[in-house]
């Protein structure tokens, strides 16, 4: 048995001396193959007495089991290096760019634009449109601006040769939505609008959102609710409202709305010009002439009307200063909007 | 509007500082857009009178003289002034004196001769333009008072933003009355007091057109001293209200129009010829102005007439032959209402809007006219002294504006605004506007004073409740909401969708204006015919635009300028097309690409945008909507590479375009290389299939590779349709995997690499299956197309 035990000692040395897997199965099949040692081994024990035979046996067994046991150590161990080698060696750098399209993004102007909308579809309001080439009826006459009215004035208006006109406000979509739909109402017009006027603060072009609701014993009360939650929501706080008496031909009474300046929160500051004020909204109860031009009985019928400019609110939003940026399309001004 | 506080508070005391007044008019309607000083900050200026002028040894220009300054000895002082005199009052800057601007006065010499101190002109206090002179000071004042207080500088001036329908605000009574409905402090009675004729002299006035002007008082001056001067206080009222002292005359009709907002004309009498006409203008008339321009009259045009023609349009402005001039002593003034009908929309019309047409456009007090010219004589004659005839008011009573009673049903004023406002507190407040207020059951009978031109309907009465009552008084109350959903459709896809898939498909929003150069429209679209504005911005805003490429290659070669080496922009809105008379405007999403495929990185090869790549997106936005009727049919456009463009179809018809920017207009707008474009419109694009559910196969899917030569005329859209009628029920999918030119193909044939993906619903497929599918096809591309094939497997 001096052959067993220094054949298993040197078995269990070559096992740990295995460098890799290979390796590894060379020294099983040396030792336990079909012509290993100890298979040998364990075929010699027919030649031997059967007295001695079956402690022959126990003792190759044990040493088999031995073996096998520090094979399957062995084993995990050199698998578990080559793991740790191939991780190694597969590494990234995880600091390099991802691949691929780069995001692009939202016009503030239109962003701005999806909001208001969610915020008043929240309300129940719907989403009405109009042509944005209009006629005089529905850009002035209906909406009791007749001609030489001096609101007119407060109206730069593009016109073509045949007395068309590019609408300077969304009202028009109050008048078409009048006529078409069945009351009660509840809806914004959101479009673009154009006026005759180019400068550090007017471009002849932008955007307006008017919003309409009319319906049985509709209140200055409810405009006054209605424009906070807007203002709240679209700014995300808390905002006081301060309704101060003017005037719109197409409203009676006539309000316009400033809110509690959304930079300083009223102490005073650079873009509230030191008023603790922002003047972002005009708005009033629909005039009885402007229902009678539409179709609606203004003794049944009571609603209220607003109109906000989408590029001031964005500006307030965002912090935009100056208005032409929006339809000057720089790639780098337009890139700031993509988060969100 | 400008209002002097000053004088705003000679006719109410409201007992508010600026402030305050400015808030609460603000709230009320009358926008205060700011407050600010009569005059800039200065110290150390007092009134001083000149004793002695001599000339400056050294200085033909200068004077050296000695002036009283109430402190003790006259000091001298040297000064350039044409108009110094001994006697003359004028402002004195003493040393250490600081001037607008942050100048200090301090002892220098002059030529030599030593100076303490300065004699000022207007324009150095900045108290007006006037720089010729130094001040001119009423005798009346004593020498060492503080020109401040001596001038009343320390006021301030209202801005006020006075709206359409206010004309009645437009003036220190109109803002006054205001005021006193707000305080309830009570209003300064108007000076009414007659002036008694000391001559008898008329002139004769007919009124033609009553309807347009039922009122017109008159009065003939004369003997004024044509050498009077405006004093110094009325110079000063005018410049705070925003007007340049002219001649004594002028200015006083200026004054009456600032205080009581009545404008007037006077016309020097001797060019006045036999009477006075206020009518229609006649065929061909025209008028040479005040200011020198030539006004052809149109038939609806009010004209102030003599025997030999117009003298003046009405309201707006008077004629150059009857005005005042600088040795003019007998005047007939003209103080009249006009309607406003009558007036409106002419100063537009003929280019001049002025203080006057302003005012009458809006309306003026119908009944204001005898006392405004009461006001007016008193101060001509105050201030240039003459006689005045009797004053001779022409009406006709029958076409003088009307104010009938509203009708208000009290109740209404709760239900509109949504708050209850005591009984007692409405009438009230209606009382201080001046109205009259009747009825003592369910309705109020209110009847507005002569100079509210707004107020006609219930509405307009509630109107000014809300305003005196005040808007931050109305409480807030949500609406009852009736419970009825909104549509919320499936059969379209929505412009935001599209926004967002082609933002995340790296494309930016870009929002272009809707008018267009019309050369670039031209050239993009040479065939198209162009809805041009009558008054454009500028010429190159001139044309509305029929496609939305003209501003997205607008705002490409404008970002290209600035550097950027890739664009892709898109933008979705109105399309304004025309055919004759006939206008469409429709709604349109359109992208633009241009520079790499993907941005400059790592790791991909780099490539430029071709066609196929904006094909890709294209089809993204397609895919949103599911439909099956797609298709992309070679076809160009003359803006676009006639190889490399393609017009999108449906069932119904052209949705749109992709395609190459055409190279000869690459070459116009200097780009180095050429934009991918496409359009679709938007309403016939994105109707939506809804999904519907089909089994899922149990069965496993085969897959069959094969590799087709057929010549370059051959289409895929050849191949694939062929390829599915021949694989028919089995073929599950169709993978074009590689197209090929070059070596080993033939000039003008290529290589198309398909993967066919098979699979049955029913059972599994066998390779004798899969044998027989693609046997069948490559008989078909054979048969078909002319097709060799290469390889299968």
């Amino acid at each position: 048995m001096q052959d067993l035990e220094s054949l298993s000692a040197r078995a269990l040395a070559d096992i740990e001396a295995s460098a890799d897997l290979a390796a590894l199965d060379a020294v099983r099949v040396a030792v336990l193959g079909k012509k290993g040692s100890l298979t040998a081994l364990l075929k010699s024990l027919g030649s031997l007495e059967p007295e001695t035979r079956r402690s022959a046996g126990q003792a190759i067994n044990g040493a088999r089991d031995a073996i096998n046991a520090a094979l399957e150590v062995r084993r995990e161990q050199l698998e578990r290096e080559a793991l740790a080698k191939s991780l190694a060696s597969g590494a990234v750098d995880v600091t390099l760019p991802g691949r691929g399209e780069a995001q692009g993004g939202l016009h503030p102007v239109a962003r701005t634009q999806m909001r208001i909308e969610e915020i008043f579809r929240g309300a129940g309001f719907d989403v009405a449109e109009g042509p944005e080439v209009e006629d005089d009826f529905h850009n002035f006459e209906a909406l009791n601006i007749p001609v030489d009215h001096p609101a007119r004035a407060m109206h730069d208006t593009f016109y073509f040769p045949d007395g068309r006109l590019l609408r300077t406000h969304t009202s028009p979509v109050q008048i078409r939505a009048m006529r078409d739909r069945a009351m009660p109402l509840r809806i914004i017009a959101p479009g673009r609008v154009y006026r005759c006027d180019s400068d550090v603060t007017h471009t002849p072009m932008f955007h307006q959102v008017e919003g309409l609701v009319v319906d049985e014993g509709i209140s200055f009360a409810n405009l006054k609710a209605v424009l906070r939650h807007f203002v709240e929501q679209f700014f995300e706080k808390p905002r006081e409202l301060r309704f101060r008496a003017s005037y719109f031909p197409f409203t009676e009474p006539s309000a316009e709305v400033d809110i509690q300046c959304v930079f300083c929160d009223g102490s005073g500051c650079r873009v509230c010009k030191q008023t603790g004020w922002l003047e972002v909204l005009g708005c009033g109860m629909v005039h009885p002439n402007v229902f009678r031009a539409s179709g609606v009985d203004p003794e049944r019928w009571q609603g209220y009307a607003f109109g906000m400019g989408v590029e001031r609110l964005a500006m307030l939003r965002y912090s935009v200063n100056d208005l032409r940026l929006f339809f000057e399309n720089d790639l780098r001004f337009l890139q700031q909007f993509n988060r969100g | 509007m400008k209002v002097s506080i000053d004088w705003l508070r000679e006719w109410v005391d409201s007992g508010w500082d600026p402030v305050t007044l400015a808030a609460r008019l603000t709230m009320a309607g009358l926008e205060v857009e700011g407050i600010e000083p009569a005059c800039p900050p200065f110290t150390g200026v007092v009134v001083g009178e000149v004793v002695t002028c001599e000339r400056h040894p050294d200085a033909d220009k200068l004077t050296v003289c000695t002036v009283a300054d109430g402190s003790g000895e006259p000091l001298q002082v040297v000064c350039g002034a044409p108009n110094v005199r001994p006697g003359l009052r004028s402002a004195f800057a003493r040393v250490g004196a600081e001037l607008p601007g942050g100048l200090r006065i301090k002892r220098a010499k002059l030529r030599g001769v030593e100076s303490s101190g300065m004699l000022c002109s207007a324009r150095e206090l900045g108290l007006g333009e006037g720089h010729a002179g130094i001040i001119e000071l009423p005798e009346d004042l004593q020498a060492g008072d503080d020109l401040r207080v001596a001038l009343a500088l320390d006021d301030s001036l209202l801005e006020i933003n006075v709206t359409p329908n206010r004309g009645d605000a437009l003036s220190v009574l109109g803002i006054a009355r205001e005021v006193a409905a707000l305080s309830a402090a009570r209003l300064a009675p108007l000076p009414a007091e007659p002036v008694t004729a000391s001559i008898r002299d008329r002139f004769e006035v007919r009124l033609s057109a009553p309807a347009a002007c039922p009122r017109f008082a008159g009065r003939v001056l004369r003997g004024l001293n044509a050498a009077a001067r405006t004093p110094l206080w009325m110079c000063e009222r005018l410049r705070r209200g925003g007007l340049r002292p002219i001649s004594p005359v002028v200015d006083v009709t200026n004054y009456v129009m600032l205080e009581l907002g009545q404008p007037m004309h006077a016309y020097d009498l001797r060019r006045l010829d036999g009477h006075i006409d206020v009518r229609w203008s006649r065929e061909g008339e025209a008028l040479t102005l005040l200011d020198g321009r030539i006004a052809k009259l149109e038939p609806d045009v009010l004209v102030i007439a003599d025997a030999s023609g117009p003298v003046g349009v009405a309201g707006i402005m008077g004629g150059e032959r009857s005005g005042i001039y600088a040795d003019t002593t007998d005047v007939f003034i003209e103080v009249a209402y006009f309607a406003p009908e009558a007036v409106a929309g002419r100063a537009r019309r003929l280019g001049m809007h002025t203080d006057a047409s302003q005012r009458f456009e809006r309306g003026v007090d119908p009944r204001i006219q005898e006392r405004a010219l009461e006001r007016a004589t008193r101060l001509m004659l105050d201030i240039a002294g003459g006689q005045a005839g009797p004053a001779v008011l022409t009406q006709v009573e029958a076409e003088l504006p009307r104010r009938p009673s509203v009708q208000l049903e009290f109740a209404r004023i709760g239900r509109l605004l949504g708050v209850e406002v005591p009984r007692h507190e409405v009438e009230a407040m209606l009382r201080r506007l001046g109205m009259q207020v009747a009825g003592a059951g369910e309705t109020l009978g209110v009847i507005p004073p002569s100079h509210r031109f707004d107020i006609s309907l219930p509405q307009d009465v509630i109107e000014e409740v809300a305003r005196l009552f005040g808007y931050d008084r109305i409480p807030e109350a949500d609406a009852l909401m009736p419970q009825v959903p909104r549509p919320a459709t499936e059969q379209r896809v929505g412009r935001e969708r599209l926004a967002l898939q082609l933002a995340d498909r790296g494309y930016q929003q870009a929002v272009t204006y809707s008018f267009v150069a019309p050369d670039l429209q031209r050239m993009l679209d040479p065939r198209g015919e162009s809805l041009a504005l009558s008054n454009p911005i500028s010429a190159d805003l001139g044309v509305m635009r029929r496609s939305l490429w003209p501003g997205l290659v607008q705002a490409l070669v404008e970002n290209v300028r600035r550097q950027q080496d890739r664009v892709r922009l898109f933008e979705i809105g109105t399309r304004f097309n025309v055919t004759g008379s006939e206008l469409v405007e429709r709604q349109s999403v359109a992208g633009l690409a241009w520079g790499r495929a993907a941005p400059e990185q790592w790791g991909i090869p780099s490539r430029e945008t071709d066609f196929f790549v904006v094909k890709a997106d294209v089809q993204a936005l397609l895919a949103l909507t599911g439909r099956h009727d797609l298709g992309y049919v070679a076809d160009a456009l003359p803006c676009l590479h006639p190889g490399r463009s393609a017009r999108v179809t449906g069932s119904a018809g052209t949705l749109g375009w992709i395609g190459e920017l055409h190279p000869d207009l690459c070459r116009k707008l200097e780009l180095r290389q050429a934009p991918m474009l496409f359009e679709l419109d938007v309403e016939s694009s994105f109707c939506a299939q809804l999904p519907v559910f089909k089994d899922i196969s149990r069965y496993p899917q085969v897959r069959r590779d094969l590799a087709v030569m057929v010549p370059d005329s051959v289409s895929f859209e050849q191949i694939r349709s062929v390829v599915r009628a021949a694989a028919s029920e089995s073929l599950r999918e169709l993978r074009l995997f590689d197209v090929y030119r070059g070596p080993g193909i033939e000039p003008g044939a290529k290589s198309i690499a398909l993967g066919l993906i098979l699979q049955e619903r029913t059972r599994t497929l066998t390779d004798a299956d899969g044998d027989a599918v693609v046997a069948a096809v490559i008989a078909r591309l054979r048969s078909e197309l002319g097709a060799s094939i290469r390889d299968h497997a």
